[in-house]
């Protein structure tokens, strides 16, 4: 390849040169081009939530009125329509409130219980051969890859009243009456548990991984039982793939739409599905703007808590 | 610009010719990461054809100067002149440098054709000119079979060979190395130690060399500049370093040193006479020193300059006397530990030149050390 | 867990079975009651593939399937375009101006409920629409924004994690032979990292492909995409044409993970055969 195009070369050279004074470097556009992005479409939006919780819904397409509005022709005739009264709403209104504190109860107890279930398969794949270990991961990523809403909907089949869990009890003779499964407060917890149960492997298996296993030698040569060794060393150590794992299931299940509208009870208090039925059952787009910032706010000190230990992480293990 | 067939650097001794210019040229730079000072006012000239070693421990600032030599790095204050250039914001990929990484930095999912011809492609030279010099740089390498294969099909020394041809192959001005031989056990390091020298000699290219390993330096450089943090601590040939060292530090550094704490009590301008506590006898040395003497100095006997003998020695000055300690024999000298009466122990190194020693020194054996009068270095702290 | 060398014992073994047994049985269950000639999905009425057929003559399903595939081929591209451009910027651009703020950007989206994300974009829509004129109604292309918007974090994460372990010095090296910046790019670390950004492609696809809630906040009355319609169905109740949906979709990404499990293996067996090679090389010297 002979050398390019002696214009070409220079007339690149003199584009470059004028960026450059301009302060574009490479580098800015790099940078630049997705920020962009997020800050028009992900950071933008909130402000806009923000606005319009504080508005007043109205018969009109969009549903809810201008922050400010002219009223007249000069200038002095602007008139704010900022109404608080929609925050004021969910305060009194117990609904709300107890939306909120069943949705935290909720998705508390869920991560609980998908850390239990989630530890030792993590655990026991860590520990399995390498070439099993790849196996396994594969099996883990599957479903992880499967869609999430057909996974869910696979639970009505199991659980509801003539579905197979029931049919199977029945037909062993262990029962004669269906247990009630479906539409309850368990299937919430069983299908939160069972769609985020990947987001908790995988950080633990990716801790569990790493881990030196001459610690653990170390530990019985000095005497320590296997168990005493698991519960002193393992598991602190696997604090960081914890951590990582829980708020990996609280954040999203705490605003969760589908598991209760699929599996729960119709009156179920969760606060996503309660943001959803706000928006589009009662087109009350202020209201549902209130609630999710108040959710917002609920949620942004164990976001920043999450941020903060991967940041810790990320520089400890460098 | 490969001269042809020059004299090597080590014969020339450019740095005592005082017309010859400085090819390289740091004129105090320092480099400072938040707080941590990494390179501390550090000016140093390096003169065309030269094998400059940057020798010194871990965290001495050596990898950062060579890296800001590479433009990897941009000081924080200083100049740094390239063949009368100022490399001042220039990117590394404009400098006529190039350099060895400690880690070879093979490119994984490239032969070893493509990985040495990147450098001539950057160029946008012709694919025959490519394929001719890329073929006349492998056989200088002794890799020409290996042409085709990726680098993870290599072992540890080809690797190696292949980092230096891609270095070497755009006949760079200056070429930068970063701990080369670290990776190679220590048959392989000597061979390829020699071989290094070689083809910096034929080339012509002046090599700056990064390295904790003081034999390595000793052996490749035609000078040595010890480093300690972020400081040039001494920059001389091999020889300078380990006969005259400056200071304490660098006397340790190299080699193993005997230090011995005295007081001046005779000093004149061609010799000098100092006391030790541990010794029997003072300490003469026969050349003044130059620098304004404390009361309380330093000095340093060499291993290899101390003779033993069982008959204690006529003179008065120049000699201890000590009980034999241990003695490790290690195939081409045996090491000597000699206690003094003090309780100090001194090192003392002998050739086996004859295979059965009938006057055989061994444990717990009254010997006497002494020493030649040009062989103590009086060193500052 | 009483034991230090890898393997079996008896506590790993039942962990390991009880916990596939929790994750597969529903997908198991999936398949087979696809296969149910009875309506009542889960009372076993004989062996049949109608569901199949009917699955297909459904049109109102095809079409949401190809609005969907389209919608996530499109998302998946932008998406790792912008993804693996951030994750360049936070791997290799050291501390810069703003950076803990597009940190945040990229990472929140991982853990937003769904629900916010959703409002907050079509909020977005509308006033901009109103503001601008653009873009005009909700249908395919306020869908495609709104995950690009999601998954481009995704992405972001996985070419972020992919560089960090790659070694900067091959970097260096490129750019001391005397290739510029963008160069080294495209030359070096994308074929490096390639691997990487593919499965940053398909983890963007599969996403998009299977996100209902953000995408019913941001559609409008003309586009369904393929998991709206599922949901309609699945919320009156078990559909068996679904089933057959559902075994489809497993079959797919069974294939696909069984693929690339055996495309990777095959690559790690390579290298570990040809590193043989080179030290065979240092027993026997040249």
């Amino acid at each position: 390849m002979s050398g390019a195009s002696p214009t070409l070369t220079a007339l690149s050279r003199w584009i470059h040169a004028l960026l450059l004074r301009c302060g574009l470097r490479g580098r800015t556009a790099v940078i630049g081009v997705p920020y962009l992005w997020l800050v028009l479409f992900f950071l933008a939006p909130f402000v806009i939530v923000l606005k319009i919780s504080f508005s007043e819904t109205q018969i009109a397409m969009p549903p809810y009125q201008p922050l400010v509005q002219w009223v007249g022709e000069r200038l002095a005739d602007i008139r704010l329509h900022i109404n608080p009264g929609n925050y004021f709403y969910l305060w009194e209104d117990s609904l709300y409130l107890r939306a909120f504190l069943n949705s935290l109860k909720v998705a508390t107890i869920s991560t609980f219980f998908a850390l239990l279930i989630a530890y030792p398969l993590a655990y026991a794949i860590a520990r399995a051969k390498p070439a099993a270990r790849t196996i396994l991961l594969m099996m883990v990523v599957l479903p992880f890859w499967t869609s999430l809403l057909l996974r869910v909907y696979a639970w009505i089949g199991i659980l509801k009243n003539n579905g197979l869990i029931n049919n199977l009890l029945i037909w062993l003779g262990v029962i004669d009456q269906p247990i009630v499964m479906l539409q309850t407060n368990f299937a919430v917890y069983l299908g939160i548990v069972y769609s985020y149960l990947p987001f908790m492997i995988m950080p633990l298996y990716a801790n569990l991984e790493k881990m030196d296993l001459t610690l653990l030698e170390a530990a019985a040569d000095l005497g320590c039982r296997p168990f005493r060794a698991f519960v002193h060393i393992t598991v602190p150590l696997s604090r960081p793939g914890i951590r990582a794992g829980c708020m990996l299931v609280f954040i999203p299940a705490v605003g969760e739409y589908v598991i209760p509208a699929l599996l729960g009870p119709p009156d179920s208090l969760m606060i996503g599905k309660v943001l959803w039925t706000e928006f589009f059952n009662n087109r009350d787009w202020p209201v549902a703007s209130a609630v999710a910032i108040a959710l917002l706010l609920i949620l942004v000190a164990p976001i920043v808590y999450l941020q903060r230990a991967q940041a810790r992480d990320a520089t400890g293990a460098s | 610009m490969a001269p042809s067939a020059t004299e090597s650097a080590g014969k020339r001794e450019p740095w005592n010719t005082p017309q010859e210019q400085p090819y390289v040229r740091i004129e105090g730079v320092t480099k400072r990461f938040n707080d941590f000072v990494a390179v501390n006012d550090v000016s140093l000239d390096i003169y065309r054809g030269e094998l400059f070693c940057l020798l010194g421990g871990s965290g001495c600032g050596k990898t950062t100067l060579l890296r800001m030599l590479a433009g990897f790095e941009e000081p924080s204050a200083g100049k740094i002149y390239i063949d009368g250039l100022d490399m001042n914001g220039i990117p590394p990929y404009e400098r006529p440098v190039n350099m060895m990484f400690q880690s070879y930095a093979l490119f994984p999912h490239m032969t070893v054709e493509q990985n040495v011809a990147f450098g001539l492609k950057m160029e946008h030279r012709s694919a025959s000119e490519i394929s001719d010099r890329v073929a006349a740089m492998l056989k200088l390498v002794k890799l020409g079979e290996f042409i085709k294969r990726k680098p993870h099909q290599l072992s540890g020394g080809q690797r190696q060979r292949v980092a230096l041809a891609r270095a070497l192959i755009k006949q760079p001005k200056l070429l930068l190395l970063d701990e080369p031989l670290g990776a190679l056990d220590k048959k392989l390091r000597e061979h390829t130690q020699f071989e290094l020298v070689n083809i910096q000699e034929q080339l012509g290219v002046t090599f700056v060399v990064v390295t904790h390993d003081q034999e390595e330096a000793m052996t490749l450089s035609t000078r040595i500049g010890v480093m300690d943090h972020g400081r040039i601590v001494q920059v001389g040939t091999p020889k300078d370093i380990y006969e005259f060292p400056n200071n304490k530090l660098v006397a340790e550094f190299i080699g193993s040193v005997n230090l011995f704490s005295g007081r001046l009590i005779e000093d004149e301008p061609d010799h000098v006479r100092i006391s030790c506590d541990e010794l029997d006898t003072p300490i003469f040395v026969d050349h003044g020193i130059s620098s304004a003497p404390q009361a309380q100095l330093w000095v340093a006997v060499r291993p290899e300059k101390i003779q033993l003998s069982v008959d204690a020695p006529q003179g008065t000055q120049n000699w201890t006397r000590g009980v034999v300690q241990d003695v490790a024999y290690m195939g081409d000298t045996s090491v000597f530990l000699i206690r003094l009466a003090s309780g100090r122990i001194v090192r003392v190194t002998r050739p086996n030149t004859l295979r059965h020693d009938d006057a055989q020194l061994t444990w717990d054996q009254t010997v006497y050390l002494q020493w030649h009068a040009s062989s103590p270095v009086v060193v500052g702290s | 867990m009483n034991s230090l060398k890898p393997g079996l014992s008896w506590v790993r073994l039942s962990a390991l079975v009880f916990g596939f047994a929790f994750l597969y049985v529903p997908i198991l269950s999936l398949v087979v009651y696809s296969f149910n000639k009875s309506r009542l999905v889960t009372v076993w009425g004989g062996f049949s593939t109608e569901w199949y057929g009917k699955l297909f003559a459904n049109e109102q399903i095809l079409q949401a399937a190809w609005l969907s595939l389209r919608i996530a081929a499109l998302n998946a591209t932008c998406a790792t375009i912008l993804g693996t451009l951030a994750g360049f910027s936070l791997a290799r651009f050291g501390r810069f101006r703003g950076r803990t703020l597009l940190v945040t950007l990229t990472t929140a989206p991982l853990v937003m409920p769904e629900v916010i994300t959703g409002l907050s974009l079509l909020l977005l829509f509308v006033a901009l629409e109103q503001a601008v004129g653009w873009p005009a109604g909700r249908g395919m292309t306020t869908i495609t924004l709104a995950h690009i918007t999601f998954t481009l974090s995704y992405v972001t994460v996985v070419v972020q994690s992919r560089l960090a372990s790659l070694d900067v010095s091959l970097e260096e090296a490129a750019m001391d032979l005397g290739a510029r910046p963008a160069k080294v790019f495209a030359l070096i670390t994308l074929p490096i990292i390639a691997p990487a950004v593919l499965s940053g492609w398909l983890l963007a696809f599969t996403i998009s492909l299977d996100d209902l809630v953000i995408t019913s906040f941001v559609a409008g009355p003309g586009a369904s995409t393929l998991p709206m319609v599922i949901f309609s169905k699945v919320r009156l109740g078990v559909s068996p044409d679904i089933n057959a949906l559902a075994t489809i979709m497993v079959a797919l990404v069974s294939i696909g993970v069984l693929i690339a499990g055996i495309v990777m293996a095959r690559r790690t067996n390579a290298t570990q055969r040809e590193m043989k090679q080179g030290d065979m090389q240092l027993a026997f010297p040249e």
